[in-house]
This record gives C-alpha cells, sequence and structure tokens, in this order.
C-alpha cells in the first residue's frame, strides 16, 4: 500500500489524531519554516481541539499558533525555545495551562521513556522518496542536520512526512528511514530558504564584544584544557563566534589538532575544520547555507540526532566529551545560576536549546556576557528565571573581568597565573552597580505560565507571568 | 608604562562607560575634534564626571583639551584639572610658549583647588610644520611635558601634502620627533593609524613606528589597540636575550673580565642598557622569562 497520500489533511485524517492528542514538530527550517502553520491550520479546519504541541523549538514564523491556542485547539505547549513574539503572548498568559520547557537533551529521553508521547509527528523533510526515507542535505530548502527529528520519527504512534522534493530513488543515507514513516505528502514548498538560515550571525564588530572574545581563548588556554583532542562547542551569538576566531588562531599556531567540533554549526565551525582544528563536525542542526554545503560534501562533517547529542539516557552522548562550550546568559547571579528563558522586563524571549545540556557536560563551561547591556547589569543577586543551575558553570567572561565558580578553585589558580584579571563574582556585580546603580525588581504576575525542566528531569525554576501596565 | 593611547569621543557615552575595557595602556577622552562646536559644554561636563566615577583601573587617563587659539581651553582646564588625570594632551603646539601658556592656566587651577603644582602632565601634540620644527625646544620647555606626540593627518595639510597609509611623507617629521624627545628624556607616541578595517596595516604600521624609537602609539579605533600593545612589548625572544646579556654580564665580572661575548657578539654598555630596559618592561608587563 503506497505511504503517498495527496494532503496534509488527508495524512492527518489517516494518523487517526483526535481531540486531546499530542502532536510534534521539529525546528530544523526555523524562522523559514511553512510545515507547522500548514499543519497546524489543516488540524484546525478538522475541528480538532485540546491538543498538546511538542515542538523542538518556535520561531516568530509560528505566530499562527497562538490563534490555534486562543481557539482551543491547541491547550499545551511542550518546546526547548521560543522566540521572543511567542515568548510575549506566552508571558501575557495567552495559555492556560504552563508550557513545558526542556533542553534539548532531555526533550528525546523523555519521548523515548514515554513521559512526553507523540502520537503524530509531522517531519519537514527537504528531499524524500515515497518511503519516507529523509534527508536535510538534498532539495532547494535543505536545512543539513535532521537531528531533532529522529526521537519523533521513532516513537511517535504515527509519522507523516512532508516534502517539497519527492525522489523517485531513495537517499544515499537517510537521516530518517521510511521504517519508521506511515505516510508521506508532497507539498509545493515545506519552507522559505531565508528563513532557513535565520541562526546565521557575524562575528561581532563591537569592541567590547571582541575584548570579552579574546579573554575567552585566553581562558581556554590557561585552562589546560587546549591539547591535541581538545572537544569545543560554541553558541552563535557575535561575541561567541568571535572567541571561537581567537581560538582557532591559537591553536593554529600552536598546531593543536582538536577531536571534534559540536553543535548548532556555523560556517565559522566548518572553517575550523577546514583549517584542520578538528577531526570532524557532528551536527545536530545547521545554521547556515554554508554549514548545509558542508555537511553534504564533507564526510568529516557528520549528522548526529539530539539523542547522541545530548540526552541523559545515551551512553555516547557527545556533550559530554565536550572539553569547552562557551554560553551566553541574559542574567547570571552570584550563584552561578544563568537565565537564557526571559528578557529584562520578565517577558520569555529563548529558552535552553543545548545550554543547559552542554553546560551539564562539558568539563568547562563559559558565559561570555557584558556587566551591563543598555544600563542593566547582568550579574544579579538570583536571576529572574534558573536556566542552567550554577553547578554546572564554570566560570563567567565579561569585558571587565572574570569570575571563576568557587566550587572550581584549581581553575581559578590557573587562570590567576596566566594574568588574567579574575575577581569574585560579587566584586564584579559591586563594581558594575557602582556604574549602573542597583535596578528595581521588576513586578510579575501571581500566574506561573512556564515551567523549566533540566537536563535531569528536575524542575529547575518556573516563570511567571508579564501583569498589564 | 604607555605603548597604547584610545581616543574616546568626549560626548559618547557608551564609549566612555567601557573605556578601561578596552586594554589601552592609555585613555585619551576628546574635547577636541571629536566634538562640534556645540557639544562642547557637555562633553565637558561627561568627560569631567567620567574622571570623577569611573574606576580606570590601571590605565593612565587623558584628556585632550582644546588648543590656547581656542575660547574654549580655559574652561577645558578649569574642569578636568580637579579631576585629577594623569595629563592633558595639548593640540596644534607650535612653540614652546603654547605649553608655557598651558602650564599657568594649570598651576594656577592645581593651586586653586589644593592640589600638588606640577602634579598633571602634558603631552605635547605636534600636528603643525611649525611645531616639528621646534620640537626639542617644546619637548623641553616644561618639566610637565611627558612626551611629544606626532599628529600626521592636520600636519601632512600643513605640509600640503597627501597622507599615505605608507607614511612616506611623514618619514622626517616622525625621526625629527623621536631624536627630539629622545634628547630631551621623555616619551614619544605615534599618530594613529586611521584606516580601522585594514588588520595587517596596523600591525605594519605599529612595528613601523617601534623601529624608529616611538615609545608607544595612539588609536582611534579599539580594534588597533591589540596589534599597537603587541608591537610594543617585547617578545619572548628578546625576553630571553636581555636575561643572557644580564646573566653574562653577571658571568664577566665575577670573573674578573672586561668585556663578554654572546652568540659572537661583544655585549658591551648600549647592549646591556637596552636589556635592562626590555627586563624592566617585561616585568612591569607582568612577562616572565620562558620556563627552561
Amino acid at each position: 500500500m503506497s505511504k503517498l497520500v495527496g494532503s496534509i489533511k488527508e495524512a492527518i485524517r489517516l494518523a487517526g489524531l483526535r481531540d486531546g492528542m499530542t502532536v510534534s514538530f521539529h525546528h530544523h527550517l526555523r524562522n523559514g519554516d511553512y510545515v507547522l502553520n500548514a499543519v497546524m491550520e489543516q488540524i484546525a479546519s478538522l475541528g480538532i481541539k485540546d491538543l498538546t504541541v511538542n515542538a523542538s523549538s518556535l520561531f516568530d514564523t509560528h505566530m499562527p499558533l497562538i490563534g490555534h491556542i486562543k481557539n482551543g485547539v491547541v491547550t499545551k505547549l511542550l518546546t526547548n525555545y521560543v522566540s521572543a513574539g511567542i515568548g510575549r503572548a506566552i508571558s501575557e498568559g495567552v495559555m492556560e495551562k504552563p508550557v513545558s520547557f526542556r533542553t534539548h537533551g532531555r526533550r528525546p529521553a523523555d519521548i523515548a521513556l514515554g513521559n512526553t508521547p507523540i502520537d503524530v509527528a509531522f517531519i519537514a523533510a527537504p528531499t524524500a522518496d515515497k518511503e519516507g526515507n529523509c534527508t536535510g542535505k538534498e532539495g532547494r530548502s535543505a536545512c543539513g542536520s535532521l537531528g531533532y527529528a529522529y526521537a519523533d520519527a521513532e516513537y511517535a504512534e504515527k509519522v507523516v512526512v512532508i516534502t517539497d522534493n519527492l525522489a523517485d530513488t531513495p537517499p544515499a543515507s537517510p537521516s530518517i528511514e521510511g521504517k519508521h514513516v506511515d505516510y508521506v505528502v508532497a507539498v509545493d514548498a515545506i519552507g522559505d530558504p531565508r528563513g532557513i538560515v535565520s541562526g546565521t550571525t557575524r562575528i561581532t564588530r563591537d569592541p567590547v564584544g571582541l575584548v570579552m572574545a579574546a579573554s575567552a581563548a585566553k581562558v581556554i588556554k590557561a585552562s589546560g584544557l587546549l591539547k591535541d583532542g581538545f572537544a569545543f562547542q560554541t553558541g552563535a551569538g557575535g561575541a561567541s563566534l568571535a572567541a571561537a576566531k581567537f581560538l582557532k588562531e591559537i591553536m593554529l599556531k600552536e598546531g593543536i589538532r582538536g577531536s571534534f567540533g559540536l553543535g548548532g554549526i556555523t560556517s565559522y565551525m566548518v572553517e575550523m575544520l577546514r583549517a584542520g582544528c578538528f577531526e570532524e563536525l557532528l551536527d545536530v542542526q545547521c545554521f547556515d547555507l554554508d554549514a548545509v554545503a558542508s555537511i553534504k560534501e564533507d564526510p568529516r562533517h557528520k549528522e548526529i540526532s539530539a539523542t547522541r547529542y545530548a540526552s541523559p539516557l545515551a551512553k555516547d552522548a557527545a556533550v559530554g566529551g565536550l572539553d569547552v562550550v562557551i554560553l551566553g546568559a541574559t542574567e547570571i547571579d552570584t550563584s552561578f545560576n544563568v537565565n537564557v528563558h526571559t528578557d529584562s522586563n520578565g517577558y520569555i524571549m529563548g529558552g535552553s536549546g543545548g545550554h543547559s545540556d552542554t553546560a551539564n557536560g562539558a568539563k568547562l563551561s563559559m558565559i561570555i556576557a557584558p556587566t551591563f547591556r543598555a544600563r542593566l547589569p547582568i550579574v544579579t543577586d538570583r536571576v529572574t528565571c534558573i536556566s542552567t543551575p550554577g553547578r554546572d558553570i564554570d566560570v563567567l567572561v565579561t569585558q571587565s573581568g572574570i569570575a571563576v565558580n568557587p566550587m572550581r578553585s584549581e581553575l581559578r589558580e590557573r587562570l590567576v597565573d596566566a594574568g588574567l584579571p579574575v575577581m569574585d563574582i560579587e566584586e564584579l556585580k559591586a563594581r558594575t552597580e557602582r556604574i549602573t546603580g542597583v535596578p528595581k525588581k521588576i513586578r510579575r504576575g501571581e500566574r506561573v505560565v512556564a515551567e523549566v525542566i533540566g537536563r535531569d528531569g528536575e524542575l529547575l525554576d518556573v516563570i511567571y507571568n508579564v501583569p498589564e501596565r | 608604562m604607555i605603548r597604547s593611547l584610545l581616543f574616546f569621543p568626549g560626548n559618547n557615552p557608551n564609549m566612555l562607560i567601557n573605556a578601561s575595557a578596552l586594554l589601552s595602556d592609555a585613555l585619551i577622552f576628546d574635547l577636541e575634534d571629536a566634538v562640534s562646536p556645540a557639544e562642547k559644554d557637555a562633553a565637558r561636563i561627561l568627560v569631567r564626571n567620567t574622571l570623577r566615577y569611573m574606576d580606570h583601573g590601571s590605565a593612565e587617563t587623558v584628556v585632550r583639551i582644546n588648543s590656547v587659539d581656542t575660547a574654549y581651553w580655559r574652561s577645558d582646564v578649569q574642569a578636568i584639572i580637579p579631576e585629577r588625570p594623569s595629563m592633558l594632551l595639548l593640540p596644534k603646539v607650535g612653540s614652546a610658549s603654547d605649553v608655557r601658556e598651558l602650564e599657568c592656566e594649570m598651576a594656577r587651577v592645581e593651586a586653586e583647588c589644593g592640589m600638588e603644582v606640577g602634579s598633571v602632565g602634558i603631552i605635547a601634540l605636534i600636528e603643525t610644520a611649525l611645531g616639528v620644527e621646534n620640537a626639542f625646544q617644546i619637548a623641553t620647555s616644561s618639566p610637565r611635558v611627558r612626551a611629544l606626540f606626532l599628529g600626521a593627518e592636520d600636519l601632512t595639510a600643513d605640509l600640503r601634502c597627501k597622507r599615505t597609509k605608507e607614511g612616506r611623507e611623514i618619514e622626517y617629521s616622525r625621526q625629527r620627533l623621536v631624536v627630539a624627545a629622545r634628547a630631551a628624556g621623555i616619551d614619544v607616541y605615534d599618530t594613529p593609524f586611521t584606516d580601522v578595517n585594514d588588520d595587517e596595516g596596523i600591525i605594519k604600521d605599529a612595528m613601523l613606528a617601534r623601529a624608529l624609537g616611538f615609545s608607544g602609539k595612539a588609536a582611534i579605533s579599539p580594534r588597533h589597540v591589540g596589534a599597537i600593545n603587541d608591537a610594543f612589548s617585547p617578545d619572548e625572544a628578546e625576553i630571553e636575550y636581555a636575561f643572557e646579556v644580564i646573566e653574562a654580564i653577571e658571568r664577566a665580572k665575577a670573573e674578573g673580565k672586561g668585556a663578554i661575548a654572546l652568540r659572537g657578539k661583544m655585549i658591551d654598555a648600549p647592549i646591556v642598557a637596552r636589556a635592562e630596559r626590555t627586563i624592566e618592561m617585561a616585568r612591569a608587563l607582568g612577562l616572565g622569562r620562558r620556563k627552561a
């Protein structure tokens, strides 16, 4: 019997989707994704209500979802990251049930454990054959890795593949195999390629950002971890990328050959691979077109699943092999807890993604952040939301100094010996507050609008609504 | 010790607030060319408050005031001196009398607010043909003058030649200033490199300035500070050689020898003096001898 069906609506019907069930989506097409909106529109038109949406991440292109929430089509959200538009609606209390935030590693673990079962997974595939063998490496909507969709394909009751490039023959090495797939739908377009590369960030030109980045590279060098076999991940923020550039210069100068670069992969990591800084790249997600081209052509650039990336259940989780990860923060407190969920007004504008996973796994987890943004200090007594617990953060690099987690006294000594400007985090906070003053605490509402679940499944924190002002 | 001097427009709070993070040995808060006439008051207040409230760590603070032929300079001195900057940078210095005029005013304000007279230094910015010709007189015009500073943009306009990246047109002026400053026993700083996007160019230009004998170099972009600091810091090989020179000399003394060779070259007094300066500089920068 053919898996090919004529429309998304037909696939939804055949998959037996009913009120109260759970549907899932991956976010490899990022802000260019058409599939989530197209599917939800058809679900709504069929009159199905009270659904749970489990989406690995949500972007502002998915704003129509807020309409489906208001209409009762969707009543529960599970996700790892939301961008600011979706986040604002959540913070304003659009949902009755709190949104459940996980990490990129916790999501596949909870799917595998049956904690968050999926009834129907909808998988956007840049190329698929009629059996549903998929790859993200080919097709006009190519997005490279499909790492976040593996668990959905493997564990969902029904799997629907949606593609805009139906191939006659299976891809040479499919990311997701047809054995998991129930239905295949061909559509005109699964996404806008310009939005697919929305993860692209340029190396910062901001002088303060460059100072922090240079300092970060010195910390890595002084840590003693930078030697042959070095494994590294960096965020896609401007200062993190600049740190990677400085690190690359050190590695090339000293002839250090690392083992692997991990993560969401950018062109800068591809450059490091090509320059000989790493043996391989392990890629759960491509952030730009250079990365997409590289994963297609370079056998050293390998696609991995979210499970292999970071699941706490995986015995080979790549984050566990990391030497260093460079991460960002909207706030960090004197216990080194980091917030990447909410902005300075308390609105949700992000999520952990792989932040907590990599911080938990890496030998050295570094936060790069300026001591203040606009006029607001970044170091606080207690973050608005604990996204990543302080026990997993080793060092904070700012433009004004470097603070080491007191639990890492040996690291502190190494940095002091290297002549780096190490100071207590309280001192860093006090120095900043001498310039900025101490801002009044933002007023939060009484309703919990989101819960934040850590890599090991514990409830790390809750996020309250932002009241109208 | 000043290797790098970074300019900050005196009317830009966003830049002033992070000044000390940018790793420049000296911070120059500019009240002159970067500030339009309508903004002079605001900039003066902002720079005064920056000096008063911000912690600049180990960086030297320098304020470029307006030149003595303007209506602004006395107000600049009046506002800035009480905040105890390390030095004032006086632009368009043509002769020793320009410095003396400033010196009198500085002394008056220092006395007025109970400061030790002479505690704030002067850097003389030489950016006219007349200034170049009078460089030694300017350098020796006052004990407050700690350094000469070449400003090539205005100078080349005065010389009626084109300012080029290679800098052939300022070769004479550079060398004249180095000689004048060294003869007077003070420091000398090179003109900024103005192409903020030329990462190779700044390295070359800073290396050239060091080779000519400059003490340091100014920057208009924070991105140039690293290259300047690197160019004016002794590298590992230089530090190692300096230590070897000192060891060789000490060995010679112990053995009662008058002269000694190192790596096939006679060690004489100038080489020893240079080695001592290198070691002193390395210590000041926290650079150690490479571990054997």
